[in-house]
């Protein structure tokens, strides 16, 4: 398989920060254990290895968990047709790592996305503002202690926010039920 | 002899004269044209221009006349989803029709926010803009939306214009 060689060449050039690669149903996965050298990890994937399409960067909250961010970076080479993920953690005192916007330019939308819905920051972006949220929100909406009905803000001229109502309701997802009674969304209080 | 009932007016009988209230007069040319302000916000509005197209054609009733400027227009029927984002923004452009106006919350989202039990979507736009007529629906067919307007219609022509 020809992404799982290419990150066994990733893998062997940082073999001392990154772990794998994993195959799971043809998709490569490698760890990076140094957040702060994913762009120099992402530049050589990108000039040596011709990953030159950055698709997506997405962010996990594991909430409750150290580290508590894990940031994903999802690589395509349009030359060779491969994939490769990356996936990096941040601790929650850091909340930053360095930015890939000087390997890929397209990583610069997807980066203010991160930063505005869980606050973790890019350091080197040249322009870290929130994207869907307005300038001056004080939350981080998408984080787990967040609740699902939003709290209470109000910027004067600019947008408030009011909790929503949730009668009946939140109607969540359970993780790591024992069926999908217990795991699909139903009514649960936010203790349970 | 006489072999049906004429209703309404009759000029061989009544001559050329019709009798009104000024209120039925204006408010009856107030109906007839009411121009709609599309605040399109979601998939409603693709809803919203198939009432506006041939096929249920909103100029039967008068309201074909889409304004995408505030000044000119007399019902702002907002379709979709308002978020606190555009919250601000709505009631803005609400504040710069001139009176009277009128609203159809068009949909569920615009009526109650819809499935949108969330921190970014404002909860029904009548907690920033009154409301006249919700249209249930998502997103509504364009019947409900004109009937939406017909119902409007009749209560533009029951308001009293002289007596406020």
């Amino acid at each position: 398989m020809a992404s799982f060689e290419l990150a066994q060449q990733l893998q062997a050039r940082f073999a001392d920060v990154l772990t794998g690669p994993v195959e799971f149903r043809g998709e490569a996965t490698i760890k990076l254990a140094d957040a702060a050298r994913i762009s120099e990890v992402c530049a050589f994937a990108k000039d040596s290895l011709s990953y030159d399409l950055l698709l997506d960067i997405t962010s996990i909250d594991n909430y409750g968990e150290d580290p508590r961010w894990t940031v994903v970076y999802e690589l395509y080479g349009t030359g060779h047709g491969c994939h490769l993920r990356l996936k990096t953690h941040v601790s929650e005192e850091r909340s930053e790592l360095p930015t890939v916007t000087c390997v890929w330019r397209g990583a610069d939308w997807h980066e203010r996305e991160i930063y505005d819905m869980m606050g973790i920051r890019f350091v080197g972006h040249s322009d870290l503002r929130r994207i869907l949220m307005w300038d001056g929100y004080p939350y981080f909406p998408l984080r787990k202690d967040f609740p699902l009905a939003g709290k209470p803000t109000d910027l004067p001229d600019v947008a408030f926010t009011k909790p929503a109502p949730l009668e009946g309701g939140p109607f969540v997802t359970a993780a790591g039920g024992k069926d999908s009674i217990a795991r699909e969304p139903r009514v649960r209080t936010p203790e349970q | 002899m006489q072999t049906s009932t004429d209703y309404g007016y009759n000029s061989k009988i009544e001559g050329d004269v019709v009798v009104t209230r000024v209120d039925a007069a204006i408010n009856w040319c107030r109906k007839q044209s009411l121009w709609p302000m599309p605040m399109g916000l979601a998939c409603c509005a693709i809803e919203l221009m198939a009432a506006g197209a041939s096929k249920f054609d909103i100029s039967r009733f008068g309201s074909e006349v889409m304004r995408f400027s505030p000044r000119q227009s007399d019902v702002m029927i907002v379709a979709g989803t308002v978020t606190y984002k555009m919250a601000l923004a709505v009631r803005r452009i609400y504040d710069q029709m001139p009176e009277p106006k009128w609203v159809i919350a068009m949909g569920a989202c615009a009526s109650t926010g819809g499935m949108y039990r969330s921190y970014a979507v404002l909860q029904g736009v009548d907690s920033i803009i009154p409301v006249d007529v919700y249209v249930a629906g998502c997103p509504p067919r364009p019947e409900a939306l004109l009937d939406a307007l017909i119902k409007l219609q009749n209560k533009v022509q029951q308001e009293p214009v002289l007596a406020a």
